[in-house]
């Protein structure tokens, strides 16, 4: 093993090379990345990096120097044209080509923009996911007076927060019957939409888009109630596509995102996936996550896979939100037909509970983050606390950890 | 320059560069110190980020606020009494010099 290549110089890219490196890899790491910066946080873009509170260099997972130090070959502004799998070599978009012993793809999911006839050649009309996205619209933001966000997802939410806390005018349109509602259960939503309402956010749920207007510019939109919403800027939140053109072009297996076995190999030995790319398919059905979290753990167990010194994928799905001054914690996996256990703890401290089949399967933690940690630890060492103690706030939560764990060793 | 020497879990030392006014957590991350994995970038919502630090200079910084507290408490190394959160600890330049523990999960 001389040569490894990881097309995508995103968090998933960069665990990888740094896994590699601490691992003791010492041959040649090239890291290629399509966008201009170094790879970088995207969490913050749609919160403290859009408000201004932090610098471009403060996105950075790592300074420059870094590269240079941990002899990583960081290429960026590349693209990979193809990957030509019997030579086993990568051909760039300036024309260079790579070798490589393996191949790692980390290319990452790509914002899904509005249907073309809805959109219709207008400008004002932003998704977000890289950083150049939110240079592009932040000159429009700041002389814009009302904002229309599509979609009732996290970015959608974060990005209506963010631009109420601004000073403007924001609407937010879902197509679907509630908030939130591919990932979280109804009282996660009923209490998000509450906060934003409270905060003069208007929701427009269970309302599709059916046109825009506005002739070159985006001047707002018509719901299909016949609803008709101004807005300067329009911002589209509503989902993300794992980015699978390379691979499938190499001809490698694709499910949702192209598919790795539990060690992260595709259906090539020699090619890797990990990050918001990447379909585990495991023992229980296929698993994409979309986080940082999972990004840092995928890139990692890839490394681990190619040195042969790994131990596989654990999914340990995790995910966070700030909307106003809300934090929400998430873990676990969520499906629809959870049973629900609700836990208040103080005013606007609250926890949702999600147990399928009796055992507890998730946590929605509403500025309770010592639910969060407790629902946290207890999913990932397959505990479940009794919902009658989750649903009583007089039964402190130290206590119900203590107990779940107790009754474990006792059996 | 401020220089802080971060104790790896393992044991082994390294000493990063750190810069006034940015969080102990940036600081460690961008030279790549173990067990510091800052998932939520700051956010104080994943606990990845925990260190012991000395205890003049935890004095020093006053009670975390209670959302940190509370994420302390059940971090996956067990909460020391000079634990915090990196990411919620601001560089100063009277911090040259000091030692900061990453602890053990």
């Amino acid at each position: 093993m001389k040569q490894i290549v990881i097309i995508g110089a995103g968090q998933a890219g960069l665990s990888c090379a740094a896994k590699l490196r601490a691992d003791g890899f010492e041959g040649e790491i090239t890291l290629i990345g399509n966008e201009k910066d170094a790879p970088y946080q995207r969490p913050p873009l749609s919160k403290a990096y859009l408000l201004g509170n932090l610098d471009a260099e403060r996105l950075l997972l790592r300074p420059l120097t870094w590269y240079d130090q941990h002899q990583v070959d960081l290429r960026t502004g590349v693209a990979v044209a193809t990957i030509d799998r019997a030579g086993k070599a990568v051909t760039l978009s300036d024309g260079k080509s790579l070798s490589y012993d393996a191949l790692v793809l980390a290319t990452g999911a790509e914002a899904r923009p509005l249907p073309e006839d809805l959109l219709g050649g207008r400008s004002g009309v932003h998704t977000i996911r890289d950083r150049s996205d939110i240079e592009m619209m932040r000159p429009e933001l700041d002389a814009a007076q009302s904002v229309l966000v599509i979609g009732g997802g996290y970015i959608g939410l974060e990005m209506a927060a963010v631009a109420r806390g601004l000073g403007l005018g924001v609407n937010v349109v879902e197509a679907a019957p509630a908030l939130l509602g591919r990932v979280a259960c109804r009282e996660t939503a009923a209490a998000i939409a509450e906060l934003h309402e409270e905060r003069g956010v208007r929701l427009h749920i269970g309302q599709g888009v059916t046109e825009l207007t506005g002739e070159t510019q985006v001047t707002g939109a018509r719901l299909a109630d016949g609803t008709e919403i101004s807005a300067d800027v329009v911002i589209v939140g509503i989902g993300a596509a794992p980015r699978t053109a390379l691979a499938e072009a190499a001809g490698l297996d694709i499910a949702n995102g192209i598919l790795v076995d539990a060690t992260g190999r595709t259906s090539d030995p020699a090619i890797y996936a990990a990050g918001d790319c990447a379909c585990y398919r495991l023992p229980d059905g296929d698993l994409r996550l979309e986080s940082v979290g999972n990004a840092i753990d995928t890139g990692e167990v890839v490394a681990g896979s190619i040195l042969e010194s790994g131990a596989g994928y654990t999914p340990k799905p995790w995910f966070w939100s700030d909307q106003f001054d809300l934090k929400l914690q998430i873990a676990g996996r969520a499906q629809p037909g959870d049973m629900i256990v609700v836990r208040i703890s103080t005013i606007g401290a609250r926890s949702h509970w999600y147990y399928r089949d009796g055992v507890l399967a998730a946590i929605d933690a509403l500025n309770s983050p010592r639910a969060y940690q407790v629902g946290r630890k207890l999913i990932l060492d397959g505990l479940t606390p009794d919902p009658g103690a989750i649903a009583d706030p007089h039964r402190p939560i130290k206590d119900i950890f203590n107990e779940t764990r107790a009754a474990l060793f006792a059996r | 320059m401020i220089t802080i020497k971060f104790i790896q879990p393992d044991g082994s030392e390294k000493l990063v560069s750190a810069m006034n006014g940015r969080s102990l957590m940036e600081a460690a991350q961008g030279a790549g110190v173990v067990g510091i994995v800052a998932e939520c970038g700051g956010s104080a919502a994943c606990a990845t980020c925990h260190v012991v630090l000395p205890q003049e200079v935890f004095d020093r910084l006053g009670a975390p606020e209670e959302h940190e507290e509370d994420m302390l408490d059940f971090a996956d190394a067990p909460r020391q009494t000079c634990s915090r959160l990196s990411c919620q600890v601001r560089v100063t330049p009277d911090m040259d010099g000091i030692i900061v523990r990453v602890p053990t999960a």
